[in-house]
């Protein structure tokens, strides 16, 4: 078995609150003793709901936040306290796109010099060299190299979508972020994005760190799923397993909610209420238990920790799995 | 740059604008061809003193005998000399300082942001004066009153540029590429601020002109012979209203030069904003 | 087109000007809704659903024209009515409006308190005809309505579970959640005792756990009070959950109107079909469908889907079929599985 190609070691990510006098008031944990290994050519997933963490997890792991505790490991190397010029080797092999690719990109700058940055900073490259890989990628997103002439206003949101891609690309990354990539896009339009993603996925041996709060589109495309919840996972499951019977209370809450088109109608008993409680002030033990059905004294004094139950499968609760009547 | 003059082609006021300025530079730059007396400008020739405009001297005489409108065109000269060097002055102070306030979180930032608060707080020429006074009447202390008053406008616009261009997402992108910080300042953000700077330059040399023109009617400018036009004005005083042409041609002049570079900053910032803000909602 | 229903869109045309020239956005929709039943109105970006919305409620931006069509509401021609009785009888108060973006909607410095009363002493259905004033800051507010329109509006608060409603109404828009400024919305949508809401995205902005909670409440208080729901949306999961009718719209015509159960079993128009192959199922690949969506500036002539359309035929590119059936509505000339009157 190989070496995960990224490890997470208790991360953490603490937001100070000022009041309007600058004065500390509290703090925010947005990421709260995260961790987690992705294996080299799967998609793994990270879901949530607003205020989960998922986003500020992966900006942490690509270094534009840095982590107040905890450990990033990424092939073989601690990466945590990197910034900056120090991040350079690792920048190259892991690379993070935004939810909106194209406006990753300067309005003022041509595509093909969009494309050119990376390569300018990191490798050594002659310019040749630099254009030629430029039209490879270019191509293996679907464009023509007519386009790198271009700006970004004169193509369309799909094209800019592919460049800011193609973007990534051009340091033949191993681990790529994507951060919501089909939140807000048409349902047509994201059957395109996701199997641009899986060809690329192919083509270019990636592996994929899938942020999302689409539940369905993360069902399609992921191999291994963890929930969060508040700054922390709650569980960890391969898709298939997580969807056939979550363990955790938020999960099947959560996985409860999703519309199923043919099926049931969720409205009719959906039973979660309330909602998240306030960031900067967590309840002791259980963030969850406010909300939960199986909420006990316990929940209030020990907060649980993720536990493996069966080989890949974990939850992080009292009562994991106590839940009666499975969801499919 | 060619559909950027294009669409200031479109706006008549803008076009007024450009051919003013246009008008004003070419005067300036080919003074010794358009004007009719230039040997006279300097010289004193009491003989012909306060003459009203005819053939020979198309706008006048002043009350040395010179011709008004030659020497209005050497005044463009000093007119223009002056604005471009004190606005190019703080451009180049004020730009840099804003671009390192607005990108670093220092206190140092904050610091120089308030100190350009108490520039921007007293009148320009107020502040001018007190410089120029101080100095003695000169062109290059009306240069240096203009530039050490003028800066700070620059720094403040550049500073709040910065502070929203750093949170758009092709910084966050950049930086997260790896590109070194002072590589995403003057490759990403320097141009994406140019447009603001741009407009603010042109209606600048109005204003700087203007400010100008006021110190030299004040006797703070360059002192005499030379033919700037606010001196101009200033010894026009006491002859009027019988030589009424000693004050309409260097009046008329400053007003058009003003005029002008008002009307293309006006212009320049309906192009150049609209399209940036279209090239930014795609 | 029965007189029993509520509202009655008849081939509405309606064109923007932009600089780039002018869009027609919307080209000859027919829509019906009846009274008490929930309408959903599906469609990607761009196919005109919201403009329609807005259109029933008379709020298109000012370089809208509407260039033909009528807007039927319980019988009277919206679009020819005075406007002064628009502006009392309906707007507001027979037809209301739940946006997508709840926090847009409420000023930021008033209380909502202050909101909802403001909103009663003009819309409150206990409003007499005789009340009149100068203006908006003379008309008086009679204190025993005042009193009422009050107590509606708390009772109301707790049936869509805003917690503590007395202490709710002095506080200010920012300090509810996503979640709960909706169901503000909500209550302030149903306090005027309307006819019809219109709900434009309600709950795209909301987390999947809110959205189910809020959709469940805006059914049901619908149904309670025989209130019709006009609801927008580009997720069909949503449509799915709570609408009787759909309706699905692309580049500003509309395609297939049907009961909600068999619009998703049995689809007829070919865009519907791979609509509904393109979502995401576990089951079986994604289809996508080629091409792109047209430019409204110049859209393709006849049936504006044809371009992209695995079944289209020549006829489709010159006209569309007209309207027809009531609660089942196809207008395509070769509706998916052929039916023996829909032939041609």
């Amino acid at each position: 078995m190989q070496a995960p190609l990224l490890q997470v070691f208790d991360l953490r990510r603490h937001f100070p609150v000022h009041n309007a006098f600058g004065l500390r008031t509290g703090t925010i944990k947005a990421l709260d003793d995260v961790s987690f290994a992705v294996q080299h050519g799967e998609t793994f997933g990270l879901v949530g709901e607003s205020g989960c963490g998922k986003t500020t997890l992966g900006k942490t792991l690509v270094g534009i936040y840095k982590p107040t505790a905890g450990r990033i490991v990424f092939e073989t190397t601690d990466i945590s306290g990197l910034r900056g010029a120090a991040r350079g080797p690792v920048v190259q092999r892991l690379q993070y796109i935004h939810q909106d690719p194209g406006s990753a990109l300067d309005p003022r700058w041509t595509i093909g010099r969009s494309l050119d940055e990376p390569l300018a900073t990191h490798t050594g490259l002659s310019r040749s060299e630099r254009a030629s890989r430029s039209r490879e990628i270019l191509a293996a997103v679907g464009l023509l190299p007519a386009h790198l002439d271009l700006y970004p206003h004169e193509l369309s949101g799909g094209q800019q979508r592919r460049v800011g891609l193609a973007r990534i690309l051009m340091l033949r990354p191993r681990l790529v972020i994507l951060d919501e990539p089909t939140s807000g896009l048409d349902v047509s339009v994201q059957a395109t994005v996701l199997k641009l993603l899986r060809e690329l996925q192919q083509a270019f041996d990636l592996t994929y760190i899938f942020i999302s709060h689409d539940l369905s589109v993360v069902r399609i495309t992921c191999d291994r799923i963890a929930v969060m919840y508040l700054g922390r996972i709650v569980e960890i499951a391969p898709a298939h397993q997580l969807f056939a019977g979550p363990l955790h209370p938020y999960a099947r809450s959560l996985f409860s909610a999703i519309p199923r088109i043919g099926g049931k109608r969720v409205t009719d008993t959906f039973a979660l209420e309330g909602e998240p409680p306030d960031a900067a002030n967590l309840p002791s033990g259980c963030r969850f238990r406010a909300r939960c059905p199986l909420a006990a004294p316990v929940c209030a004094e020990h907060e649980p920790l993720l536990t493996q139950f069966g080989d890949k499968h974990a939850a992080a609760c009292h009562f994991a799995g106590k839940l009666e009547g499975a969801r499919t | 740059m060619a559909h950027v003059l294009l669409r200031l082609a479109r706006d008549r006021s803008a076009l007024l604008g450009l051919i003013l300025v246009v008008l004003v530079v070419l005067a300036a730059v080919l003074a010794p061809v358009i004007s009719t007396h230039p040997e006279a400008v300097w010289d004193m020739n009491p003989a012909n003193r306060l003459k009203p405009p005819s053939g020979e001297w198309l706008l006048g005489t002043d009350r040395m005998g010179a011709d008004i409108y030659s020497r209005v065109i050497y005044g463009a000269r000093i007119t223009l000399l002056i604005a471009f060097v004190a606005v190019g002055t703080s451009l180049l102070i004020g730009v840099p300082i804003g671009l390192w306030a607005g990108w670093n979180d220092f206190w140092i930032g904050e610091a120089l942001m308030r100190i350009s608060d108490v520039f921007l707080a007293v009148p320009q020429i107020v502040l001018a004066i007190a410089i120029a006074q101080t100095l003695g009447p000169s062109i290059e202390n009306v240069i240096l009153a203009l530039s050490v008053t003028y800066w700070p406008w620059f720094a403040r616009l550049v500073y709040a540029e910065v502070r929203v261009l750093k949170n758009e997402t092709f910084i966050e992108a950049a930086i997260a590429l790896g590109v070194p910080q002072w590589r995403i300042v003057m490759q990403h953000v320097l141009p994406n601020v140019a447009s603001p700077i741009i407009v603010r330059t042109s209606i600048g040399m109005g204003f700087t002109i203007l400010t100008a023109a006021s110190l030299g009617f004040l006797g703070l400018g360059a002192p005499p012979p030379a033919p700037e036009w606010g001196r101009m004005i200033s010894e026009s005083r006491e002859f009027l209203p019988e030589a009424w042409w000693y004050a309409l041609a260097p009046g008329l002049a400053i007003f058009a030069v003003v005029m002008g570079f008002n009307l293309l900053g006006d212009g320049l910032r309906d192009v150049l904003d609209p399209r940036l803000r279209r090239a930014h909602d795609r | 087109m029965t007189a029993s229903m509520l509202l009655e869109v008849c081939d509405l045309r309606i064109s923007f000007a932009t600089e780039s020239g002018v869009s027609r956005v919307l080209d000859g929709v027919n829509l019906s809704i009846g009274r008490g039943r929930i309408m959903g109105l599906v469609g990607e970006s761009g196919c005109g659903k919201t403009t329609l919305a807005r259109a029933v409620l008379g709020i298109l931006a000012p370089n809208a024209t509407i260039e033909g069509g009528a807007i039927r509401f319980d019988g009277q021609d919206l679009l020819s009515m005075p406007r002064h009785l628009l502006q009392r009888d309906v707007k507001g108060r027979r037809i209301a409006f739940v946006p997508q973006d709840p926090y847009g909607a409420f000023n930021p410095l008033f209380r909502i308190g202050a909101q909802i009363m403001e909103l009663m002493k003009w819309k409150s259905p206990r409003r007499q005809q005789g009340e009149r004033g100068l203006g908006t800051l003379l008309t008086s507010y009679p204190r025993a309505r005042r009193r009422a329109d009050r107590q509606a509006a708390l009772a109301l608060l707790e049936e869509v579970q805003i917690p503590d409603p007395e202490r709710a109404l002095r506080k200010l828009p920012g300090e509810f959640s996503g979640g709960q400024r909706q169901r503000l919305m909500i209550t302030m949508a149903l306090l005027t005792a309307p006819d019809l809401i219109i709900a434009d995205e309600p709950t795209t902005a909301l987390d999947v756990t809110v959205q189910a909670q809020i959709l469940k409440l805006l059914k049901s208080l619908a149904k309670d009070r025989g209130v019709s729901v006009l609801l927008t949306t580009h997720d069909l999961g949503t449509a799915y959950e709570i609408c009787d009718d759909i309706t699905v719209m692309y580049a500003g015509q509309e395609m297939e109107t049907a009961p909600v159960a068999e619009f998703f079993a049995n689809p007829h128009h070919p865009y519907t079909a791979s609509l509904l192959e393109s979502l995401p199922d576990p089951t079986r690949e994604m289809q996508e469908i080629g091409g792109e969506v047209p430019s409204l500036l110049s859209p393709p002539t006849g049936c504006r889907f044809h371009p992209r359309c695995r079944h289209a035929s020549a006829q489709c590119s010159t006209a569309r079929p007209s309207v027809s059936g009531d609660r089942r509505m196809v207008r395509c000339f070769h509706p998916q599985p052929p039916r023996q009157e829909g032939c041609s």
